[in-house]
């Protein structure tokens, strides 16, 4: 399989995962580390960078994993800015993950703020990946300001309800010149699978693997859905017809 | 239009006669609908919704799950003073009430921090009476300053203030207020108010108006259960959540169900709620609303607390003193109230891990407002 690239980071898989949600930092470590992610993303807020023991960042001390510190939390630019700084100073990476949301019901990113903020962290040197709405237009305006990635939701956060924007993503996939990763409300491994057959870069897979009854086989289940998506997308699916193949075909008199 | 305005025009008696009109059939509908309403929740926490407990918890557990993971948030309240000037039938700092009264000093609050701290709490909730001079907005202020260093989350539960003062507390460091109406009953609640500031019902039920103008992270609404009939009293909480989401959508909502424990100079209580309504009152909520936070106090007993962990419930405090001082220096004279479950935290957090429920001590970061 081709190699991703983000910020001049290569990943061989192309399932990033959270932190989330897990009933232990023990299960949680076991299931990341079965999922073969690269890349996991934890929230600012429940960390504590001040503490060496601190519970999920113990349990992520592997090889394995990249850190993709997000700014959940945050309601503004200048809060995810000030919020990127302190991770970045703590965890000492320059990946962030920018998750403006000031609507803590829907937890929906907001568009204007989103810009803002990411024009300022690119300008600082940070590794942008912001989680956005399947919105093509904000995803060329991001690439304008130099982010790394793009991170568009297949459905509200936590939902499990699937990529319910696929034809919002088609277009963004068509488009884009930075990875498009998925984020958000892929709830089975077939739906990641499906977003990576649209040609998704990659999917962050978090609540349907933490509170599956089994998570570390449910992680394992993601990875094989997302290896086989991402195969079948690089094998270059046969394109689905709606009509049958006319018996008579009408160009015949053409000879 | 402030939620007062909605709530003179819900009207008690028919929302009561609403309630408890629903059927069988309502309750069905309520539970598969994909998106509950407030009629849904009328039928869920109505008499007809009983025999579909199970049902509701069934249900109530897959939502939580899907938002809240296997996760418990942690908090601990301190009681700053026991001084009051209100006078309030059902509680044990009530002006009337013979009681040994203290509000703490500086160097007294930072005894119970180090010990609170030494607990492992990161998420921290001031409690105190309604007495200005004593215990006015520069005091609880003054506490929030000398406090912030040691907590990522700071709620207060004191008297309503103004939209200003709200404020000002704000820009210091203060994260949530928890106001509780008490009950939306009018005329009951005059019963129950009848002297101090707290007894104007129209100031206290346009305090989360207040909040939300003023920008407040989260804030918390409820009733005490007890003084008046939980169902009805409950339908104008869930209206009053419903309105403020709507209106204020930047901040967070947490809900309580504080059921009213004995305390020294006890009301008799009008309505008696069983373990059971409990339940169907909390599966409710959480039917009716995926997202908000439920939080439950020590006034359960351990068997119930243990055990409802599972079905909704996502922010919960342990080891609580009702008394100011009472973690350095306890002393039984100043309570409000007794609490219930009486373990330690690593007890408490024992059982939570037993019951496959990560216990989450840091849940925000002081860096956030």
């Amino acid at each position: 399989m081709n190699e991703l690239i983000i910020g001049g980071k290569k990943f061989s898989s192309r399932l990033f995962t959270g932190t989330g949600k897990f009933k232990s930092s023990v299960e949680m470590e076991q299931a990341l580390l079965a999922s073969g992610s690269e890349l996991v993303t934890m929230a600012l807020k429940r960390v504590d960078v001040k503490n060496e023991k601190d519970n999920i960042l113990t349990h992520l001390n592997h090889s394995q994993f990249n850190l993709l510190p997000n700014t959940s939390g945050v309601r503004t630019a200048k809060e995810a800015v000030f919020a990127a700084e302190l991770a970045r100073e703590a965890l000492e990476t320059n990946f962030i993950k920018l998750e403006i949301h000031p609507d803590p019901k829907y937890l929906m990113p907001d568009p204007i703020e989103t810009l803002i903020a990411t024009e300022e962290l690119v300008k600082k040197g940070f590794i942008v990946m912001p989680y956005i709405h399947a919105d093509p237009v904000l995803c060329k305006r991001l690439e304008d300001v130099g982010t790394h990635a793009v991170m568009p939701l297949g459905s509200p956060i936590g939902s499990n309800k699937g990529v319910r924007t696929s034809d919002f993503l088609e277009i963004i996939i068509d488009q884009a010149t930075v990875p498009v990763v998925v984020d958000a409300g892929i709830g089975a491994p077939s739906h990641a699978a499906f977003a990576m057959e649209l040609g998704a870069d990659a999917v962050l897979v978090n609540t349907a693997i933490a509170v599956s009854e089994h998570p570390t086989q449910m992680a394992i289940a993601f990875k094989l859905a997302v290896e086989a998506g991402r195969m079948a997308y690089e094998a270059k699916l046969g394109r689905v017809s709606h009509t049958a193949k006319a018996s008579s075909p009408l160009t015949d008199f053409l000879g | 239009m402030s939620f007062k305005t909605i709530a003179d025009n819900i009207g008690w008696q028919q929302t009561q006669e609403s309630i408890y009109s629903k059927t069988e059939v309502d309750v069905k509908n309520a539970l598969v609908s994909s998106k509950a309403t407030l009629e849904d929740f009328k039928a869920l926490i109505s008499p007809a919704a009983e025999p579909f407990l199970e049902e509701m918890a069934q249900k109530s557990q897959k939502l939580t799950l899907e938002r809240f993971g296997k996760t418990i948030q942690f908090y601990v309240p301190m009681y700053l003073s026991n001084e009051c000037q209100n006078i309030c039938t059902y509680c044990g700092f009530s002006l009337d009430v013979k009681l040994d009264r203290k509000t703490l000093s500086d160097q007294e609050i930072l005894e119970e921090v180090k010990v609170i701290k030494s607990y492992g709490y990161d998420h921290i909730l001031l409690v105190t009476g309604e007495a200005n001079k004593t215990v006015g907005v520069a005091y609880i202020k003054n506490a929030i300053e000398l406090i912030k260093p040691y907590f990522s989350h700071i709620a207060i539960e004191v008297q309503p203030l103004d939209k200003e003062e709200y404020e000002e507390l704000i820009s210091v460091g203060l994260n949530t207020v928890l106001v509780y109406q008490e009950t939306y009953n009018r005329e009951n609640y005059k019963k129950h108010h009848p002297k101090g500031k707290k007894s104007n019902y129209d100031f206290r039920i346009e305090t989360h108006d207040r909040l939300g103008e003023a920008g407040i992270h989260k804030m918390g609404v409820g009733v005490l259960i007890g003084l008046e009939d939980w169902r009805t009293d409950s339908f104008f909480a869930a209206s009053h959540l419903d309105y403020l989401e709507r209106k204020y959508w930047k901040t967070n909502y947490t809900v309580s169900f504080p059921r009213l424990r004995p305390c020294a100079g006890g009301v008799e209580l009008k309505s008696v709620m069983t373990d059971r309504q409990l339940v169907q009152l909390i599966c409710a909520y959480r039917i009716f609303n995926q997202e908000v936070e439920l939080s439950m106090s020590t006034r359960e007993s351990d068997t119930f607390r243990n055990n409802i962990i599972k079905l909704g419930i996502t922010s919960i405090s342990a080891d609580s003193k009702t008394d100011p001082g009472g973690y350095a220096n306890p002393n039984a004279n100043l309570e409000q109230f007794e609490i219930h479950d009486k373990r330690t935290t690593s007890d408490f957090v024992k059982k939570v891990i037993e019951q496959g429920y990560e216990p989450v001590f840091k849940g925000w970061d002081s860096g956030l407002q």
